[in-house]
C-alpha cells in the first residue's frame, strides 16, 4: 500500500517561496493568479495493512513540523 | 567546565565552536552523532552550524531524531546547558528544546554578513556579561533563519523575558526580529548568528567572546 502525505505551510504562515512563484508567473504574463502556496508531497511505500495511526505518528514525529505545517494523508 | 560539541554529517562550524570554547577555558570533546551517550560530567552541549544531513526534509529535522539528540534532550532535562548556533538552533527547535521554527529567509537568499543585534536580557548564563540593550556585531550565514513562533509561543517568549537577542535591522523576516531564544529554564539558547565566528577583532568582531566567557565562567566548578 501507498500513503501520500501532502505537507503545506499552515494558513497564516507567510510562504516566501509561494510569493516568489506567484511573482514569476505574473512576469510570464499569466494574470488572475491570486495566491500561490508551495508545499511538498511525501510518498510512503508501506506493508499492506499498516495501521493509519502509525502513519499519523510518522507525520507527527518526523515528516511534519506542527509549528508551521499541516498535512493531509491519502492512502491508495 | 566540560563541554561537548556534537558533529553530524554536514556540520561545518564544529571546529570554530571547539576553538571558541577552548579559548574561553572549557575542556572540550567532540561527539559523533552516532554515539548514543554523552561523556560523563558534562556542563554544556554545543550544537554547531552547518547543514546536518544535507538539510533534507527540513533543516535540523533528521539530526533532531538521531540517537545523540535523545541524549542531548536528557541532558537538558537534567538542567544541563545547551547552546545551538545556526543549524544547531534549527536542530534545537526540531527537538522542542526551544520553541518556534526556522523558515526560509523572507528574501529567499542565503545571507552571509555581519549584523548588529541587541542583547535583550542579561538573565542567562549566556548573556550575563553583556549589558542589557547593548548592540553587538555578529556574523550570520544562513538560508533558513526566518524565526517563526505561534502567537502563544511568542507571548511566552516575550512575557518570560526569553528573547535573548534581537536583530537591529531584521535581515530575514524573523517574527519580532528575534535572533535568539532561551528555554523556560534559561539554560538552553538557540541563536542564528555565530558568536564563535566573532572571537577576534582581526576577524571582524570580538563581540562573541563575552558569551563564551560568561558561560564558561558560570559553569566552572571550584
Amino acid at each position: 500500500m501507498k500513503a501520500i502525505v501532502t505537507v503545506m505551510l499552515k494558513n497564516g504562515v507567510l510562504d516566501p517561496q509561494g510569493e516568489a512563484v506567484k511573482s514569476a508567473l505574473g512576469g510570464l504574463g499569466f494574470s488572475g493568479v491570486n495566491s500561490v502556496r508551495q508545499g511538498k508531497v511525501i510518498e510512503l511505500d508501506l506493508d499492506e495493512g499498516t495501521d493509519p495511526t502509525q502513519i499519523h505518528e510518522m507525520c507527527n514525529r518526523l515528516l511534519v513540523n506542527a509549528v508551521i505545517e499541516s498535512y493531509h494523508l491519502d492512502i491508495v | 567546565m566540560r563541554a561537548a560539541v556534537i558533529v553530524f554529517p554536514g556540520s561545518n562550524c564544529d571546529r570554530d565552536m571547539v576553538e571558541a570554547l577552548r579559548q574561553s577555558g572549557a575542556d572540550v570533546a567532540k561527539v559523533w552523532h552516532k554515539d548514543a551517550e554523552l561523556p560523563q560530567g558534562l556542563d554544556l552541549v554545543a550544537i554547531p552550524g552547518g547543514f546536518s544531513f544535507g538539510d533534507y526534509l527540513r533543516c535540523g529535522a533528521i539530526a533532531a531524531q538521531s540517537p545523540i539528540c535523545r541524549a542531548v534532550v536528557d541532558h537538558a532535562d537534567r538542567g544541563g546547558y545547551v547552546l545551538g548556533v545556526c543549524n544547531g538552533f534549527q536542530v534545537l527547535s526540531e527537538t522542542g528544546l526551544v520553541p518556534g521554527a526556522l523558515m526560509r529567509n523572507s528574501g529567499l537568499k542565503f545571507l552571509c554578513k555581519t549584523v548588529g543585534m541587541t542583547v535583550e536580557t542579561q538573565d542567562s548564563a549566556f548573556t550575563a556579561d553583556y549589558s542589557q540593550g547593548s548592540e553587538i556585531q555578529v556574523p550570520i550565514a544562513h538560508h533558513d533563519g526566518n524565526f517563526y513562533a505561534t502567537e502563544d509561543e511568542l507571548k511566552a517568549l516575550e512575557g518570560e523575558d526569553r528573547v535573548a537577542f534581537r536583530y537591529s535591522d531584521n535581515p530575514n523576516g524573523s517574527i519580532s526580529s528575534i535572533a535568539g531564544v532561551l528555554s523556560a529554564n534559561r539554560r538552553v539558547l538557540g541563536m542564528m548568528p555565530h558568536p564563535e565566528r566573532a572571537m577576534d577583532a582581526q576577524m571582524g568582531s570580538a563581540d562573541g567572546q563575552a558569551l563564551f566567557r560568561a558561560l564558561v565562567g558560570q559553569t566552572t566548578h571550584g
